[in-house]
């Protein structure tokens, strides 16, 4: 079974789904703040154009697509800011324009490119190249330098665009800026996933992060996880199971959602069943309320008539008099962040 | 910010308002909502802004901050033409409508974090003391407990009292805001209406947008009265308390602080844009 590590072309496979795995999810969490979930679908059309134009041309088709993609970026964010009624149709004739001179201009290319275009439609890692490899490493390294630096900004702006645009934020060049680094994830994720799945890796993984996560942080380290499982997990299996790595990463992805969400929705009902709510609280608790403080793990209890009342959703939860009897049952604010996969 | 010690209630009388609206008109597209406003706004006032329901409060107060399109007229802050402004970090904002995005999860403290960003510059991160700023912040409105909640499962009140901490977080030396007690609890409105009167002292300037005077209103230097997309009154409280109470006498079932608006001449008249009855400038 570990022999087929040994094998340059499945060493190239894992390592490009590694990168895709990373950095897919990181890019794609914006997008879903955004609820702009199928950019990334769009782009993947328009970057099977400027594949075409490299295969005709004889350039080299990564970078060919790339600036495709990066082109429809730019101008997709531009008609964006606008903000004419239009700029969703003026998408979809970008999107459907580019898929569709990708096909034209494709079958004016050299012999034997036919087949091609099924493998950047659906991701083809048998014929992904070393120099592919240490392209699609640069780009991912380019995103997640890219993220690392802008994120906190990237977020303010995908949460709340007016407030940003009120106190000066650069709110145009954030959104372009995201909109390259979703252009360069697609180029990057086309070898493994290919055009017409990598949304799928920008979307479901967070999709999934969510079901888990309280926090925008926690959210995406979940999200990047889960993306890193699959797309590995994917090709790994696509191998002895002899099926199209792109599909496989993608099934694979949806049924760790579709497991998350189950046990989630048993985990709550069991959550739901244990936990102790104090009855008829009309007082809210604070710093200056006069209740006693006691910090208790990662919230903090208040003690009121010898009762340790925590904030939980609308209302406060009982944590007891004796506290390791409390914490064992912790279901705080956030207690439920991270330790429910365990 | 210079913050020489100065009283609390008194306008600082320096030339250049830090924010000065000439014939303004602002609107959404073509159509303008608010139109013909004239206001200057010095250092240190404290000018709440009343008005009924769709008068152009928010859109009045959009247009200073270059939300919304700006038709006819001039905006200046702090002497600068608005859209040429480079530091808009000194400008804070609480929305009426709180415009977060729900599709993602994030904590109170995360979305509080989002007011400091502009003070770090385009590439900067946040450092220890913009933490502290940020926590300071949520603890001035009473949240230091809930800091690691998701937003979302807060309550409207604390929502609200979120979206302030943000504003408190960027340390602005003008806060625009519109309705920031609507929904808040009494006892909270009390908490913040002092932390208000902190930054008065420090002389930072504040327009706010309220129905309810409420807890705010022993801050505030001045009133003014939108209506019809219209200023209708500008003046200091006492002045406003005074045209109140004639107008109470006239009909004192029933009254609302905004209610003034029309002018003393027309008791029962259509608040609309289309209305022009009542625009006499006080
Ligand atoms: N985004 C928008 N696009 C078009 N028209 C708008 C928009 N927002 C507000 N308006 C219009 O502008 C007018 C004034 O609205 P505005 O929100 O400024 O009122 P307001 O005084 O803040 O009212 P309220 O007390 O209810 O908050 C209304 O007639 C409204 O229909
Ligand atoms: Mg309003
Ligand atoms: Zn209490
Ligand atoms: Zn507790
Ligand atoms: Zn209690
Ligand atoms: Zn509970």
């Amino acid at each position: 079974m570990l022999e087929i590590l040994t094998t340059d072309f499945m060493q190239r496979a894992l390592i490009a789904a590694l990168l895709v795995g990373l950095v897919a999810p990181m890019v794609g969490i914006f997008l879903v703040q955004r609820r702009l979930s199928l950019i990334g679908d769009g782009m993947g059309h328009v970057a099977l154009a400027g594949v075409a134009i490299g295969l005709v041309t004889g350039l080299e088709p990564v970078l060919t697509a790339l600036a495709g993609a990066v082109l429809a970026a730019v101008a997709i964010e531009l008609l964006r800011a606008r903000g004419r009624t239009n700029a969703d149709v003026a998408l979809g004739v970008i999107f459907y324009g580019g898929i569709a001179a990708g096909v034209v201009i494709i079958s004016k290319a050299p012999e034997g490119t036919p087949a091609n275009l099924v493998s950047y439609l659906f991701g083809s890692i048998l014929t992904t190249r070393t120099s592919d490899v240490w392209v699609f490493l640069v780009l991912a390294l380019v995103i997640m330098g890219t993220l690392w630096v802008l994120w906190p900004r990237l977020f303010a702006v995908a949460n709340d665009e007016e407030y940003a645009r009120a106190v000066g934020l650069p709110v145009l060049p954030l959104n372009i800026v995201l909109a390259v680094l979703t252009a360069t994830t697609v180029v990057v994720a086309m070898r493994v996933v290919g055009l017409l799945l990598i949304s799928a890796l920008m979307i479901v993984p967070n999709a999934a992060g969510q079901l888990l996560a309280r926090s925008f942080t926690s959210g995406l380290r979940w999200a990047v996880a889960i993306g890193l499982v699959s797309a590995v997990g994917g090709v790994f299996v696509s191998y002895p199971l002899d099926t199209p790595s792109g599909g496989t990463i993608v099934v694979l992805a949806v049924l760790i959602y579709i497991v998350t969400a189950v046990s989630m929705a048993v985990v709550g009902r069991l959550r739901q069943r244990r936990h102790e709510v104090a009855e008829s609280h009309e007082h809210e608790h604070g710093p200056e309320c006069g209740h006693e403080a006691i910090p208790h793990g990662d919230h903090v209890d208040y003690l009121h008539d010898g009762h340790r009342h925590a904030a939980h959703q609308g209302h406060y939860d009982e944590h007891g008099a004796d506290e390791y009897g409390a914490l064992s049952r912790d279901d705080g604010p956030t207690g439920q962040d991270e330790e429910v996969s365990t | 910010m210079s913050a020489a010690p100065r009283s609390a209630s008194r306008a600082d009388p320096s030339p250049v308002p830090v924010i000065e609206l000439r014939g303004a008109a602002f609107g959404y597209g073509e159509h303008a909502v608010v139109t013909d406003v004239t206001l200057p706004v010095h250092r240190g006032e404290i000018v709440a802004v009343l008005g009924p329901n769709g008068s152009g409060k928010s859109t009045l107060m959009k247009g200073i901050l270059g939300l919304n399109e700006h038709l006819a007229g001039t905006v200046r802050l702090f002497g600068e033409p608005a859209d040429e402004l480079r530091d808009r970090a000194r400008v804070g904002y609480v929305p009426q409508r709180h415009t977060l995005s729900s599709s993602i999860r994030s904590t109170a403290e995360e979305i509080v974090a989002t007011g400091r960003l502009p003070r770090l510059g385009w590439l900067g991160r946040p450092k220890a003391t913009d933490r502290q700023v940020v926590a300071r912040a949520l603890e001035l409105v009473g949240l230091s407990d809930r800091a690691a909640t998701e937003v979302a499962t807060l309550s409207g009140g604390q929502q609200r009292r979120v979206l302030i901490a943000r504003a408190l977080a960027g340390q602005p030396d003008v806060l625009v805001m519109d309705e920031p007690t609507a929904g808040v609890d009494v006892a909270s409105q009390h908490v913040l209406a002092d932390v208000l009167a902190r930054l008065v002292a420090r002389g930072v300037t504040m327009l706010i947008v309220t129905h309810e005077l409420g807890a705010l209103e022993r801050l505030l230097t001045r009133i003014v009265v939108v209506d019809g997309g219209r200023v209708t009154f500008d003046g200091p409280p006492r002045r406003f308390a005074a045209r109140r109470r004639a107008r109470d006498h006239a009909h004192d079932t029933h009254r609302h602080d905004s209610e003034l608006a029309a002018g003393d001449t027309a008791a029962v008249v259509p608040h609309g844009p289309a209305d022009r009855s009542g625009q006499a400038h006080a």
